[in-house]
């Protein structure tokens, strides 16, 4: 029995400076078996199957193959063992078509004969019922189509243990259910197949035994036929920690943004928000909790003016005036110009919300470059702005000219949230402030957010932690696949009940 | 009359013809040099300078070393001019765009700094080098060639760098597109991060196209001042031909094959005026745009209807390194 097993890793450590990524970390997959990897976002995942492929290397920790002990420092290694993985970001040639794609990069003593290897590509194709035309250019493809590709390609190349990195992020049901009609196929004839994901359901119907992470600690193997949703979700979260995030008693709330039943597709015409609806209060924060890409994104986008909605209403309370303003379909700018102070921080710091290559000053002026009369710039009133928010925030910066991208992730992101409150907003968002940062500069935004809040500013506040949630707001809105799965109250909350929200909506999907 | 014509396109087209093939051959790779111009002026003079000296130095020439000496020179030189891009865009990373067009002034000036010391060492009156009996082998044309009427005229009658011309070009396109190298250069450049992932050398590729490339469109200088201008070299004498070829890529789509025909329509819009008579000399000019409307053209077509293949390498102008993690 033990014999059987294919890859076997042990106490593998992996740290990225002081973050710990994985810790003591053990698996087995046997041949003709399939193993779900679960665990939340930034659990280490994706880390740990990163270092089975040879991408990065573990600090400590064995890995053997077939009962060998192996060393894989590089993705040539892994594949010399016959490990294939299957990232979520396809690499593949887009003016290519599948065959071409397939072939790429291999070494054959014999020349290179296309019809030949179309012919045994078709054989894989087959054998394991894919279904793929193989002269298809890969731009003309689905998402699923090319992800067919990139597994026939790793099967091509003679894969024995192929690993997944979350497969149904991207396919509909339906195509889950073919994928794992050829997952159960491969395991059949004898694959080694491990998959990371996050939905519970899935694991239940497809693995044989699942491994859980959390927070990059392993937290356990049982087998799938033992076990059941609600012990994987304790597992997953694991038990409450106290962070003790000062939180006030919200006081004199009234709804300042009302947001009615909206909905958007992305380019590719799937939905990615659906029906949503919720109340921001005035004097609250209001957290929005979800698996990465169930619309979060697109929700705080929509908001911002910089997303087009299908269907609904974003309506906005003028506390000055006391009137109603239906802000969908406005530009940032309308927006602005209607008086509605709304400020945005955005997931992507230096991609959305501050330029890398300016200075602090200008990266100030970029919200008030319009003021003013003159055709010249005004720099006084930025640069001041710029040297309150460097004391004020304790930002850790050579001067006010220094060009942002030189900062640490947690110096950038005070100056994005300084220059964001420094237009004293009556509506905040900020999606992902903490992400990269460390303890203490977390800490530096949580207080900068309660504050705001105590100032009666509606603070929406998309997290991926749920500790820090359920500690930092006094609502938390629950969203999955693009549709909101539970408004719960931040201070009875508990981690399992949104775990459990989470992972609710793409079950219903499945059933339906 | 049109036999004529004809050949004088094809003449004018040979030059370009081997400036887009080898800026094709680069492209493929990801590499956009705009250093071409100069990269060609550069395979003129290497050569020229080459034969200067054997011709200087032997009285009578023999016919295969007086071919040999300028090919493999104008072949370094411009290789060289290839290996300093790719040393600059693809080792140090600098901007393709800039070194491009710094290769091309550097280029000029280099053909300019030795074609005029050699002109100086001839000691003439006029402002040019003759190598005329070097040019007479250059321009041997194949002896049944005028034996077989305007037949003969259209397809026989060329010095051999024509002929080369045609089959580098058919051959870029076979490998481009029937042979694993070419499908490992076309993934370099169209998804960089894709061949690294698959195992295929990226910095390899990338040099190796590039200096292949460099040296073909070297041997359309060669080629202008060897057979097309006689043998005669006078500084700035090439004229736009460099960025015509640049030019001549996109009109051919990025395919060595339609390039050939390409380059011939380009030549014939190029010597057409000449053939119409009493032209003036603004007329003239205005011609001479022709092939850059048309360029334009060809580009709001293809952009027109988005056809993938249709569209330059996905990573064109781009530089490549693995991401540090």
């Amino acid at each position: 029995m033990e014999q059987n097993i294919a890859l076997e890793l042990k106490n593998i450590t992996k740290t990225f400076g002081n973050v710990i990524a994985n810790k003591n970390v053990s698996l087995k997959v046997r041949k003709g078996e399939i193993l779900s990897i679960l665990g939340e976002n930034g659990s280490g995942k994706t880390t740990l199957m990163n270092m089975v492929s040879g991408i990065y290397y573990p600090d400590h920790g064995q890995m053997f193959i077939d009962g060998k002990e192996c060393i894989i420092a590089s993705p040539k290694d892994a594949f010399n063992y016959k490990i294939g993985m299957i990232h979520q970001h396809f690499k593949l040639v887009d003016v290519f078509s599948a065959a071409e794609n397939i072939v790429l990069g291999l070494k054959d003593e014999k020349g290179f004969d296309m019809p030949n290897y179309i012919e045994k590509i078709k054989e894989i194709t087959e054998k394991y019922g894919f279904e793929l035309d193989l002269q298809k250019k890969i731009y003309e493809m689905s998402v699923s189509e090319k992800q067919t590709v990139e597994i026939v390609k790793v099967l091509f190349r003679g894969a024995d243990i192929l690993i997944l990195d979350e497969p149904t992020a991207v396919l509909t049901p339906q195509e889950t259910v073919k994928l794992f009609k050829v997952l159960k196929n491969m395991r059949d004839s004898g694959k080694a197949i491990i998959i990371i994901t996050h939905k519970l359901h899935e694991v239940l119907t497809l693995s044989d035994y699942v491994t859980v992470l959390r927070k990059g600690e392993y937290a356990g193997t049982v087998k799938t036929s033992e076990t059941n949703e609600a012990e994987l979700t304790e597992m997953m979260v694991g038990k409450k920690i106290s962070l003790n995030i000062h939180r006030s008693v919200p006081e004199n709330t009234c709804d300042r943004l009302v947001v009615q039943k909206i909905s958007c597709m992305n380019r590719e015409g799937t939905k990615v928000l659906d029906d949503v609806s919720f109340t921001a209060k005035s004097g609250e924060i209001l957290g929005i909790a979800g698996i990465a890409g169930s619309g979060q994104r697109e929700l705080l986008e929509a908001i911002a003016g910089l997303g087009h909605l299908d269907e609904g209403k974003i309506i906005y309370n003028d506390p000055k005036s006391g009137k109603e303003e239906n802000l969908r379909d406005k530009t940032p700018l309308q927006i602005r110009q209607m008086g509605v102070r709304l400020a945005f921080v955005p997931e992507d710091r230096l991609g959305m919300g501050l330029v890398g290559n300016m200075d602090i000053v200008d990266n100030m002026m970029l919200r008030s470059y319009k003021k003013g009369k003159s055709v010249f710039l005004q720099r006084k009133a930025p640069k001041s702005l710029a040297e309150e928010i460097i004391e004020r925030l304790e930002v850790v910066t050579p001067s006010a000219n220094t060009p942002v991208r030189r900062l640490s992730g947690g110096n950038v992101q005070k100056i994005l949230v300084g220059r964001e409150i420094a237009s004293s907003p009556t509506v905040l968002m900020a999606a992902y402030p903490v992400r990269g940062l460390d303890i203490n500069s977390s800490y530096t935004i949580y207080n900068l957010l309660n504050e705001q809040k105590e100032k009666g500013v509606a603070v929406i506040f998309v997290g991926e932690d749920l500790d820090v949630l359920l500690e930092l707001c006094d609502r938390i809105l629950v969203i999955g696949s693009g549709r909101v799965t539970g408004i719960v109250d931040g201070r009875s909350a508990t981690k399992e009940e949104i775990g459990l929200l989470m992972t609710k909506s793409s079950e219903q999907h499945d059933e339906e | 009359m049109i036999a004529t014509i004809i050949q004088r396109a094809v003449m004018q087209g040979t030059p370009l013809l081997f400036g887009s093939t080898g800026e094709i051959l680069t492209e493929k790779s990801g590499n956009l040099n705009l250093g071409i111009p100069g990269i060609m002026y550069v395979g003129a003079i290497s050569g020229v300078a080459g034969s200067f000296i054997y011709e200087q130095s032997v009285a009578v020439l023999n016919p295969f070393l007086a071919i040999l000496i300028p090919l493999v020179c104008s072949i370094l030189g411009s290789a060289l001019m290839g290996l300093i891009y790719c040393f600059l865009t693809v080792s140090m990373r600098a901007n393709q765009n800039v070194t491009g067009l710094a290769l091309t002034t550097f280029g000029i000036g280099i053909g300019n700094f030795f074609g005029g010391s050699l002109i100086k060492l001839v000691d003439t009156d006029v402002p040019s080098i003759s190598l005329s009996a070097t040019s007479t082998i250059f321009k041997t044309e194949l002896p049944f060639a005028h034996s077989l009427g305007s037949f003969g005229e259209i397809f026989f009658s060329y010095g051999f760098l024509v002929y080369v011309a045609i089959i580098v070009a058919l051959i870029s396109s076979h490998v481009l597109k029937k042979t694993r190298t070419g499908l490992h250069l076309r993934a370099v450049g169209e998804s960089p991060e894709t061949a690294d992932a698959a195992g295929i050398s990226v910095t390899k590729y990338k040099y190796i196209s590039t200096c292949i490339g460099s040296a073909i469109a070297g041997l359309g200088g060669l080629y202008y001042v060897m057979d097309y201008a006689n043998g005669v070299w006078s500084n700035n004498g090439f004229g736009d031909r460099g960025w015509l070829s640049i030019a001549l890529v996109i009109f051919s789509v990025w395919r060595p094959s339609i390039s050939i025909l390409g380059s011939i329509l380009f030549g014939f819009l190029y010597v057409i005026p000449t053939y119409i008579p009493n032209i003036t000399v603004s007329t003239k000019i205005l011609f001479e745009m022709l092939p850059y409307v048309v360029t334009i053209l060809v580009l709001i077509i293809t952009s027109i209807r988005d056809k993938k293949e249709n569209q330059p390498p996905a990573a064109l102008g781009l530089p490549y390194f693995r991401e540090e993690r």
